[in-house]
């Protein structure tokens, strides 16, 4: 379980990106973060993986105190990042990037596996450059495929979606189902897609540095996807989720 | 493309040939868009319930000779200097070799196709490379082990119409005392048509820090109509100080392609200068430099493409700096008609923070991430 405490992030002073966001990420739950561009969810992420360091606050995983670890500490308890920027490098081949995402040489069937979970067909991608000659879509999938391979304890997933083409997009969908029907991993997915809020267990939108709504999908969904407040059966009950929970 | 015609051929009349292209097209799809010929022809053959094709004959490319192992006899330094430079095993070289160890010949060996002869001017060599001479390789290893030692040699290569080969050349200096040691390589190539030619150079220095090992290659290349020559160069630590020149003259339709790797740490220096001149209609250049500079060290790089007529010339200079390193670079594209196509790209810098994050996300230290990033780029 991963709980964030009034985290706030403030690099720049006065310009507050992040606002007192508190929240609980369950164990071997699908929780997607949605909300505008520029809301913080990135940050957020980011703040997760130990790339960017609260200004105040602190992030619990599993009762022990990581707020002070450094990012390769934080990969090594558990936390996997995909970014949604993927990072290029000079002379690294997709082979390269996937074995040291793996930690040791992955064999050729391994490597041929995790290709084809997302979408990219092997013998044409294996011995390829990770540099710019790679598309936007082509490389947002080595990365996802690179943390794959991590089996972290909690993953952040930032926009898997972006660029991927709609076949590639479909394979990645059924990954994700898999990983959440096993119970067995955490799944942090940063998504403006509907398919991808369709499998959550939990949505939460962020919103302006602050944490807004959050509640299960049942309710998230229709929220968000739906006609808004007339489809939530919370009307019903008198039990909003909005605004100040 | 050769082969996606290769198969729709075997794919058999044009009916069904273009049940392969939609099928191509579905599997272009499927693989997001970037599918490789083999893979669409072999999603056509599985969308259209053929079985696997059997691979079209290849013409049969002429038997690579193999030659019997010529014992060498070499100190363990020597030896161990041979192994970084010239892919030494220990105990031979098979084929066409001359090792040179302190300016005298430890063992040389011609073949049938390449003759290696002492020259009568100068000190060096004369390598002959008869015409259609292939899959043969020939290495030309040079070391230095005495302190102040200025060694000097000349090599010429003659390589023949459509001959095809492998030069491994790379010199090595090992020193512990105070002295400097110096080997200074001259050498030039002459490409007759079509002639093939991978050259490989390495350079390293070893043994203690202290004493200064220098290594100033100077190359001038002379291709004809439908040469090829690839150099890969690399130099990847103690050597005190370089001075590279390389010349090249292209005519015809022939194509150089440099490929050098460079690494400078504590005091050390390396300048790089290129000349490479596009005579020939179609005659093409690509130039590729990366280097990291560590320590106090300091690189220079200059090139110049001189482009006289319809041609391609492109450069790519990438330097990484660490610490105090300092790198300058010059490139400079000349074009004397405006048929002539030059393009450079360079950039200095240090490693971007943002992959040292990635991969320290990826389980790494700070200090792991960094060499994993050098050594991917310096591969
Ligand atoms: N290191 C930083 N310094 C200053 N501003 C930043 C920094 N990182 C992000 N921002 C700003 O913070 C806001 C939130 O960005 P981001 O987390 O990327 O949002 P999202 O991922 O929700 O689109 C944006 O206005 C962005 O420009
Ligand atoms: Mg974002």
């Amino acid at each position: 379980m991963l709980e964030i405490k009034n985290l706030s992030f403030a690099p720049e002073g006065d310009k507050q990106i992040l606002k007192n966001i508190s929240l609980t990420i369950p164990d071997g739950k699908l929780v997607v973060l949605t909300g505008p561009n520029g809301g913080g969810k990135t940050t957020l992420a980011k703040m997760i993986a130990g790339i960017n360091m609260p200004t105040s606050g602190s992030l619990i995983l599993d009762g022990v105190d990581i707020t002070d670890k450094d990012p390769t500490e934080r990969a090594k308890l558990g936390i996997g990042y995909a970014f949604q920027q993927p990072v290029r490098f000079k002379g690294f081949t997709v082979r390269d990037i996937l074995n040291l995402a793996n930690g040791k040489p992955l064999t050729e069937d391994q490597l041929d596996e995790v290709l084809l979970k997302v979408g990219l067909e092997p013998k044409a991608y294996k011995d390829r450059d990770v540099d710019t000659k790679l598309s936007g879509g082509e490389i947002k999938r080595i990365e996802i495929a690179g943390v794959l391979l991590r089996k972290s304890k909690l993953t952040v997933f930032d926009e898997p979606e972006a660029g991927i083409d709609l076949w590639s997009f479909n394979s990645l969908i059924s990954v994700f189902e898999e990983l959440r029907e096993t119970r067995e991993v955490t799944l942090v997915i940063i998504s403006h897609q509907e398919r991808i809020l369709s499998i959550a267990d939990e949505i939460m939108l962020i919103q302006d540095g602050r944490l807004g709504m959050k509640g299960p999908r049942e309710i998230m969904y229709p929220l968000i996807c739906g006609d808004g407040c007339e489809s939530c059966p919370a009307m019903e009950e008198g039990d909003c989720y909005g605004r100040d929970n | 493309m050769e082969e996606i015609i290769r198969d729709q051929q075997a794919a058999g009349t044009a009916a069904e040939s273009s049940v392969a292209n939609a099928a191509a097209d579905m599997a272009a799809k499927i693989f997001g868009g970037e599918a490789q010929p083999n893979a669409m022809a072999q999603a056509a053959r599985v969308l259209k319930g053929a079985p696997e094709e059997a691979p079209a004959e290849q013409p049969a490319e002429p038997a690579k000779p193999v030659f019997e192992e010529t014992p060498v006899d070499v100190d363990s330094v020597t030896a161990k200097l041979l192994e970084t430079v010239a892919n030494f095993n220990g105990t031979g070289f098979c084929g066409a070799f001359n090792i040179r160890s302190n300016g005298k010949s430890l063992g040389r060996q011609s073949t049938e196709h390449i003759h290696i002869d002492t020259k009568t001017d100068n000190p060096g060599l004369d390598i002959h490379i008869a015409p259609g001479t292939r899959g043969e390789e020939v290495y030309i290893p040079a070391c230095v082990t005495k302190a102040g030692y200025d060694d000097l040699v000349y090599n010429d290569f003659f390589v023949g119409k459509d001959a095809d080969v492998v030069i491994v050349a790379g010199c090595g200096i090992h020193t512990e005392t105070g002295e400097p040691a110096r080997h200074n390589g001259i050498h030039r190539f002459f490409l007759e048509e079509g002639a093939r030619v991978l050259y490989v150079e390495k350079h390293v220095g070893t043994g203690a820090k202290g004493p200064k090992k220098v290594i100033d290659p100077q190359t001038e290349c002379f291709l004809k109509d439908g040469a090829y020559l690839e150099m890969d160069t690399s130099q990847l630590g103690g050597v005190s100080s370089s001075v590279r020149k390389t010349r090249a003259t292209l005519d015809g339709k022939s194509t150089l392609v440099i490929k050098e790797r460079l690494l400078t740490d504590d005091d050390e220096t390396a300048e790089t200068f290129f000349e490479v001149e596009l005579n020939g209609e179609g005659s093409s250049v690509n130039l590729m430099s990366r280097s990291v500079a560590r320590g106090n060290s300091h690189q220079a790089y200059q090139s110049n493409i001189i482009g006289n007529t319809i041609c391609y010339g492109h450069s790519e200079c990438d330097a990484i700096l660490a610490e105090n390193g300092r790198v300058d670079a010059a490139p400079k594209l000349s074009a004397n008609s405006e048929d002539a196509q030059l393009i450079h790209e360079a950039a200095i810098g240090k490693i971007a923070g943002e992959q040292i994050m990635k991969l320290r996300t990826l389980g790494l230290t700070e200090e792991e991430a960094e060499a994993a990033i050098i050594n991917g780029f310096l591969k």
